[in-house]
């Protein structure tokens, strides 16, 4: 299966956010890489997203929607304070 | 009964279709009138969400077609052959219905004239329609940059927007268009897929540094995306979109 990037879960992300994170800046917490949402490989399959880095290639976000409730773990990309939260 | 929508909040709401137009045998263009829109910016998509009698929902993301200034909102939509939404989209949906759907989403893939340019935009088939809106905000706008597409189809029925994009074309924008698979004997264009020699005559070089738009299948993104960092261009004002079929 093809990769996405990060374009595609941005209504997801806004939803469990409540802000725009495409442009949201993080860094990968297994190669040190900084990158954009937007620009993280996507591998989506219902029920749930798994988000990998573009360089090392490991996740570092996975979405899963249980019983209605959408559970992001994003521990392997800590985020950097953005100016929408 | 309209709700107002929350500021900040990305609410589901119900748009009426208001026009269905004809694209090409695989893609549609909707036209919708919707009761809450705080605007959108040029490169946005919505996420449109169907459900069925059994409560199933599934939900797939549309770029927007339309500029910020137009007065509806414009969805283009390609029929995947087994997708769950778009042969709803593209064959059953009538005037009249209402559909459900969530946005503008996202701040990354988005233009705006304070950006700058030069304006480069690559479209592999239906990645074109983000670039409509751009293009369309950019004829608007001052046009103090200029604005150059790049696009590949298949064939020249396949192309999306012919008759604006000639339109575009008058307004002073830089269409290319170039088809991989056949081509009219009197076919002016370019032919074959984009590659490092096409990227070459066509883009603008990397010491003018276009702020580089690339959108289409994930396997054209990344073959062009790579052609141009090894050009020279700058990483940092090349970005990508990528769309496919999602789920299994």
């Amino acid at each position: 299966m093809e990769a996405l990037d990060g374009n595609a879960i941005a209504g997801t992300l806004f939803e469990y956010f409540a802000t725009e994170m495409t442009t949201a800046p993080g860094t990968c917490a297994h190669c040190g890489t900084r990158s954009q949402i937007a620009e993280l490989a996507v591998y989506a399959r219902a029920p749930g997203a798994v988000v990998r880095c573009r360089h090392c290639g490991s996740v570092v976000i996975v979405l899963v929607t249980i019983r209605n409730q959408l559970h992001v773990d994003w521990s392997a990309f800590p985020m950097e304070e953005t100016s929408g939260h | 009964m309209a709700r107002a929508a929350i500021p900040g909040r990305l609410t589901w709401q119900l748009g009426r279709v208001v026009e269905l137009v004809d694209e090409t045998p695989r893609c549609k263009s909707l036209v919708i009138e919707l009761p809450e829109w705080r605007g959108h910016r040029a490169g946005q998509h919505v996420d449109v969400r169907l459900t069925a009698e059994d409560g199933y929902q599934a939900e797939r993301s549309y770029s927007i077609a339309s500029s910020p200034g137009d007065a509806q909102l414009v969805l283009t939509v390609e029929r995947l052959e087994d997708g769950e939404v778009s042969p709803y989209l593209t064959d059953e949906l009538r005037p009249g219905d209402e559909l459900e759907l969530r946005g503008p989403i996202g701040g990354y893939f988005v233009w705006e004239p304070s950006q700058g340019g030069p304006l480069l935009l690559i479209a592999g088939g239906s990645g074109v329609v983000p670039f409509r809106a751009m293009l369309r905000r950019w004829t608007a706008g001052e046009r103090d940059v200029p604005a150059r597409l790049l696009y590949s189809s298949r064939t020249l029925q396949e192309v999306i927007y012919r008759t604006e994009l000639e339109r575009l074309a008058e307004e002073g924008a830089e269409v290319n268009l170039t088809l991989t698979r056949q081509w009219p004997a009197d076919w002016q264009g370019h032919r074959g897929r984009v590659d490092r020699a096409l990227l070459a005559e066509v883009t603008w070089p990397p010491q003018q540094r276009p702020l580089v738009y690339v959108c289409g299948p994930t396997a054209f993104v990344e073959t062009v995306a790579e052609a141009l960092v090894k050009a020279g261009h700058e990483p940092g004002r090349i970005k990508t979109e990528r769309f496919g079929p999602t789920g299994s």
